[in-house]
């Protein structure tokens, strides 16, 4: 690591004001200080924002504003979040590990970075973490990379559950920065790499996410699940937040959104537009997951992510009709 | 450079430390307290398992001036004194450890996990407390690898203490 | 019994290498080759030198004086040429740990003339040759009968291959040293390892040190499997770089670096073909093995050696190539030789009985060998048939229909499947001393107990030997200064340090006081029989119909090993090397980058070894084998015998979940779904 300089903020203002070129805000650390470590993340100065008031879950109208400084455990272990937004829950449990899952913040959990192991490794190329340095993984391992929405320059996924689960309930980020407030929708926070694989996000240089909104829950079932190499503490090869609302076997609503295939959790609005109005039927349902999945550009290495994408995306909905 | 105070069981200790310094070197090189183990410095193997304020965390990932004035608890103050913690004598009744390496990481994750009820990934019904299942407790202890291959011994002492 | 050293594990008061407190203590990092074959062109360390906390910056550009350069794994900077990507090239020495680290990693300027690398195992590939033997002295190929005639005349063939990745054993505590040179030039080296005696030989030789100069202490070990069986670099490395600075010197190898530095199990792909005639005796077996080594050391894993062992058949051939690649010298990792040998062969073994249309249970009975099939010396036991019948048994194979691909429990096809293991029986020679000193037994010998139990279970025999209570036994392990010892690998740890042991307390018991031992000519006349322990895996699975996820709710294996010592620790390794087996087949690999020629997943979190979560209900148990011609305890090692036939008994069961053969470890989801 090189050495920084470390200084906690009291209020967003404080961190703003602190905020410097070179600087980077701490959360939980769990990624960063890992990154840091690698020495893939090289900051000058750290502001800690973990003490910023922001550590509380309320009622926000019919929905929820869950604090961007809440732990993930924390976050998981909300009554109304159990309740209400099960689905949530379950994909911020299915993260990491309980240890992690206790320091992690829920915005650091939206801002953590690639698993992609050639940007984690310095001894490699990668357009990410050194632009115009090349993309390693394209002509190499790419078997845990995207399947949609990756470029020539990157094939990174971005590895967050909880972030996949927040893109189907519409959720809206709430970022302050230095040219004001602002809110971005979910999905919408992260990018596809495009010709700037540096940029994870759509945040500007020193903007801090403060919170996380809930629209009310979407009427219908929801789950939340994740296929991974073994049988816990592993990042998704694929996973699923789905939501369905059926009235008489006709699909009323849908939510999808798929984890472990692109470089931002995946809203599969081809399906949604094939199921609503759609009879909730494994016909229709497979209909759909292929409909999304004629948009997938798997690479040699990961090509097996389309098939279990559309079985998971059978499965799960098949499980939430009534 | 930055002064550190932390609660280290139950005694205050103040250290001159690199920011860089995890919680974890803090604990092992500064205070000796080398109890506590890393295996892997990611957070990728639970072996740096503490109490920070009384829930688990890895202290690899922790930076220590980032935890200035928490409570830390490792695995050399788990036990009451002289008398060992309920797990640490079930882990050594049911052999739950070979090379001993995961062992205070797994015993701190277990106290940790005790303590914090709720739900799991692996539970049916998010909204109950269910009961402390094998099946739960394999699914909540994994953030702590075991090379040797202790799980099934492991998960046998956990459930004993929590009966 | 419960662990002696339990206490202190669970206290955190046990100390490992990295742990022990020193004056004034400087800490190393290690520079790694960023390039898989070339050479350092420049080496420009003066910005690590002006950074402020660094001591000393170590590299082939002023190389230290060695006394062997014989291992080029462990002579460090003494050549420009670079072998594989990771290799140790350069470190740095500093105050602290995190100055030593970011200066090793930004402030060493290193240029490279890189030249075309090659890491990828092929059987067409050019180098391939024929080593003179194979680890640790098998011969590389043997032949007996005439294979051709054998598989022309069999009514049911098998002609398939099967192939392991690279694997890393991974043991939780990194590989750590400290040096302190004392005021006289002696070395004392807390070091992480599997023997202390071998490695105070080694570190000596390697230096230009007489071995009395030099003390290895290692009372703990944080696990090894075979990767801390021989001197790392971070044992020259400590020394050399406390040498440097003039105070003592502390390393731990970071996880990533382990996967460069401390060996790998090789990949292997194995061509097994064998012949049946209709009743399924097996008219002839092949087992054709080609592996890897680095291009600085050779190590040829004996991975074809258990087929030269386990069925009757009037033909046989096996062989071993080797080719030499841009990659790490490969090494021990848990069953070396068995472990990816017994995947083979018993999967072909499955394929058989499968093609025969015979219980692989009765196939493997059928074809029971009455001596050890190619050395004609008799069994000094041998109860393979009454572990696969005890374990049919309590596994309730009796009513198994073996139609793959027919049983559907909701989303989940399920199976199940068996497979032998077996594992050789071995002793060494070692030293022991045995005295009463304050009215208890002190027992010393330089053994090691990297997790195996074998302070506990030298306490056993040294009590049963002497008729005390264990509590008056104290077993002092794990020091060089103590009488010279095997080290622990090989699953010879008990029958070699157990072997002293029993005749150090025998020695005792005759003149009162004290005794010592050396076993060396019992040892050596260990002939006249074949020594193996036996067992029979069962594994019962399920697979996700639609992503292709594995799960194993039940593992059992049945063994026969001689007198087993002390049943809860027995149990523990049977079923600790059973867990790693269930990794073998599910998960572990590790992936080369053919473009850099690096190991790509070298953490904790992309190379996945089993979680608690993985595992469900392992269950080992052992029948009762009285064998008189081990050794004094009637013991047969138990280390490794469990990792060996785990991952073909699960990948047997899968098979007849989905009707789907797997022959490519590990069985992942992406290779069931395709």
């Amino acid at each position: 690591m090189r050495p920084f300089s470390y200084s906690r903020a009291t209020d967003a203002r404080d961190a703003l004001e602190r905020f410097q070129p070179g600087t980077m805000y701490l959360g939980g650390g769990t990624n960063l200080v890992d990154l840091m470590r690698l020495g893939v993340a090289r900051p000058d100065s750290l502001v800690d924002v973990t003490r910023l008031p922001y550590d509380t879950v309320e009622a926000a109208g019919d929905g929820l504003r869950i604090g961007a400084a809440v732990r993930n455990s924390d976050l998981a272990m909300h009554p109304v979040v159990r309740e209400r937004y099960p689905m949530l829950a379950r994909a911020v449990l299915s993260g990491a590990s309980g240890q992690v899952r206790n320091m992690a913040t829920v915005a650091g959990n939206l801002l953590q970075r690639t698993r992609c192991p050639y940007f984690q490794d310095i001894s490699h190329p990668c357009n990410k973490r050194r632009p115009a340095s090349g993309c390693p993984a394209i002509d190499g391992d790419h078997s845990g990379l995207a399947v949609f929405g990756h470029s020539e320059h990157c094939v990174a996924t971005h590895p967050s559950d909880m972030a996949v689960a927040l893109a189907a309930l519409d959720a809206r980020v709430h970022v302050t920065g230095p040219a004001g407030d602002r809110v971005v929708p979910m999905p919408g926070l992260h990018r596809l790499p495009d010709g700037e694989p540096e940029r994870d996000t759509v945040l500007a240089a020193g903007e801090l996410i403060t919170a996380v909104e809930l629209p009310p829950p979407p009427a219908g079932a929801s789950h939340y699940r994740k296929v991974r190499e073994r049988a816990s503490f592993a990042f998704a090869l694929v996973s699923v937040a789905a939501v369905l609302d059926v009235a008489d076997g006709v699909v009323r609503d849908c939510r999808l959104a798929l984890g472990g295939v692109a470089h931002a959790p995946w809203r599969a609005e081809l399906a949604e537009a094939e199921l609503r109005g759609a009879p909730a039927t494994q016909e229709d349902f497979s209909r759909a997951a292929e409909a999304e999945l004629s948009r997938a550009r798997p690479l040699p290495r990961n090509a097996y992510k389309v098939p279990l994408a559309r079985n998971l995306i059978v499965r799960t909905l098949q499980e939430l009709v009534p | 450079m930055a002064e550190i105070t932390l609660q280290v069981n139950g005694a205050q200790r103040s250290v001159s430390a690199d920011t860089r310094t995890s919680l974890l070197d803090l604990l092992r090189e500064h205070l000796d307290l080398t109890g506590t183990k890393k295996g892997c410095d990611h957070g990728q193997c639970g072996a740096c398992t503490v109490l920070i304020d009384g829930r688990r965390a890895n202290s690899c990932l922790a930076l220590a001036v980032a935890w200035d004035g928490a409570e830390i608890t490792t695995v050399e103050g788990l036990g009451d004194g002289a008398e060992p913690h309920p797990l640490q004598t079930a882990f050594m009744d049911f052999d739950a450890f070979q090379c001993g390496y995961c062992t205070p990481g797994q015993l701190c994750s277990a106290a940790g996990m005790l303590a914090e009820g709720g739900p799991s990934a692996v539970t049916a019904d998010l909204t109950g407390d269910p009961p402390l299942t094998a099946e739960e407790i394999r699914e909540r202890m994994n953030g702590n690898l075991c090379r040797c291959g202790a799980y099934v011994n492991i998960v046998a002492a956990i459930e004993d203490v929590s009966r | 019994m419960n662990r002696v050293e339990g206490r202190d594990k669970v206290t955190g008061r046990a100390r490992y290498a990295y742990e022990y407190p020193a004056e004034d203590v400087a800490y190393a990092y290690a520079v790694q080759s960023p390039i898989a074959h070339g050479r350092i062109r420049s080496i420009d360390a003066s910005e690590a030198l002006a950074t402020p906390g660094v001591l000393a910056v170590l590299s082939s550009a002023d190389p230290p004086a060695l006394g062997s350069r014989d291992d080029a794994e462990l002579a460090l900077f003494q050549t420009h040429e670079v072998a594989y990507h990771g290799q140790i090239v350069a470190a740095v020495v500093a105050t602290t740990s995190e100055t030593a680290r970011e200066a090793a990693q930004y402030a060493v300027r290193i240029e490279y003339d890189a030249e075309p690398h090659h890491v990828r195992l092929r059987t067409d590939h050019c180098g391939l040759y024929r080593p003179d033997k194979v680890n640790p002295a098998f011969p590389t190929d043997t032949e007996q009968g005439d294979v051709a005639a054998g598989l022309a005349r069999a009514a049911v063939t098998i002609d398939a291959t099967y192939t392991t990745p690279t694997e890393h054993n991974n043991p939780m505590e990194p590989h750590a040293s400290m040096a302190v040179w004392e005021e006289n030039g002696d070395l004392t080296l807390f070091d992480s390892i599997q023997g202390a005696s071998d490695d105070r030989d080694t570190i000596a030789s390697v230096l230009g040190l007489p071995p009395e100069r030099v003390r290895v202490i290692s009372p703990h070990v944080g696990g090894g499997f075979g990767s801390k069986g021989t001197t790392r670099p971070n044992a020259i490395l400590a020394a050399l770089a406390a040498r440097a600075v003039g105070r003592p010197v502390k390393i731990a190898l970071t996880r990533q670096q382990m996967f460069d530095v401390t060996g790998y199990r090789t990949p292997t792909i194995q061509r097994v073909r064998l012949g049946a005639d209709a009743a399924g005796r097996l008219t002839a077996i092949t087992h054709d093995v080609v592996e890897q080594s680095s291009t600085i050391k050779e190590f040829a894993e004996q991975t074809a050696t258990p087929t030269r062992v386990m069925y009757a058949a009037p033909a046989r051939r096996t062989t071993h190539r080797l080719v030499r690649l841009h990659v790490p010298t490969p090494a021990w990792m848990r069953a070396p030789g068995e472990a990816p040998g017994m995947w083979a062969l018993e999967s072909a073994m499955d394929e058989l009985a499968i093609a025969a249309g015979i219980d692989p249970i009765e196939l493997r009975v059928l074809n029971e060998p009455a001596v050890e099939p190619e050395s004609g010396l008799p069994f000094s036991s041998r109860n393979l048939v009454a572990c696969l019948r005890e374990g049919a048994r309590r596994f309730g194979w009796a009513n198994r229909d073996p139609e793959p691909g027919i049983r559907l429990e909701g989303r989940w096809l399920t199976g199940t499947g068996v497979a032998a293991s077996t594992y050789p029986a071995r002793r060494r020679p070692s030293r022991a001393s045995a005295a009463v000193e304050d009215g208890d037994f002190v027992i010393r010998i330089a053994a090691a107990d990297i997790g195996t139990g074998a302070r506990t279970v030298l306490t056993g025999i040294a009590a049963q030997t002497l008729g005390s209570p264990a509590e008056r036994v104290r077993v002092e392990i794990g020091d060089s200064a103590l009488p010279r010892a095997s080290l622990a690998g090989g699953s010879m740890g008990t029958a070699s340090w157990g072997s002293a042991v029993v005749r150090a307390c025998e020695a005792l018991l005759k003149n009162g006081a004290e005794g010592t031992a050396d076993t060396t000519e019992d040892v050596e006349s260990d002939s006249g029989f074949a020594r193996h322990a036996f067992g029979a895996q069962f594994a019962e699975v399920r697979v996700d119909i639609d992503t292709g996820e594995v799960r194993v709710p039940r593992l059992l294996g049945v063994f026969a090993a001689g007198r087993v010592l002390d049943e809860k620790l027995g149990r523990s390794q049977f079923i600790g090397g059973m867990t790693m087996g269930l990794g073998m087949a599910l998960m572990e690999e590790t992936v080369v980058d053919e473009r850099s020629g690096a190991f790509l997943n070298h953490d904790l979190a992309q190379y996945h070894i089993a979680t608690c979560a993985d595992v469900r209900d392992i269950e080992a148990v052992w029948i009762e084998e009285e064998d008189p011609h081990l050794n004094p305890m009637g013991a047969k090692g138990i280390g490794e015998i469990g990792i060996v036939g785990t991952a073909a008994a699960i990948a047997n069961a899968v098979y007849h979940a989905t009707g789907r053969r797997i022959r490519d470890l590990p069985i992942t989801p992406p290779k069931l779904l395709g």
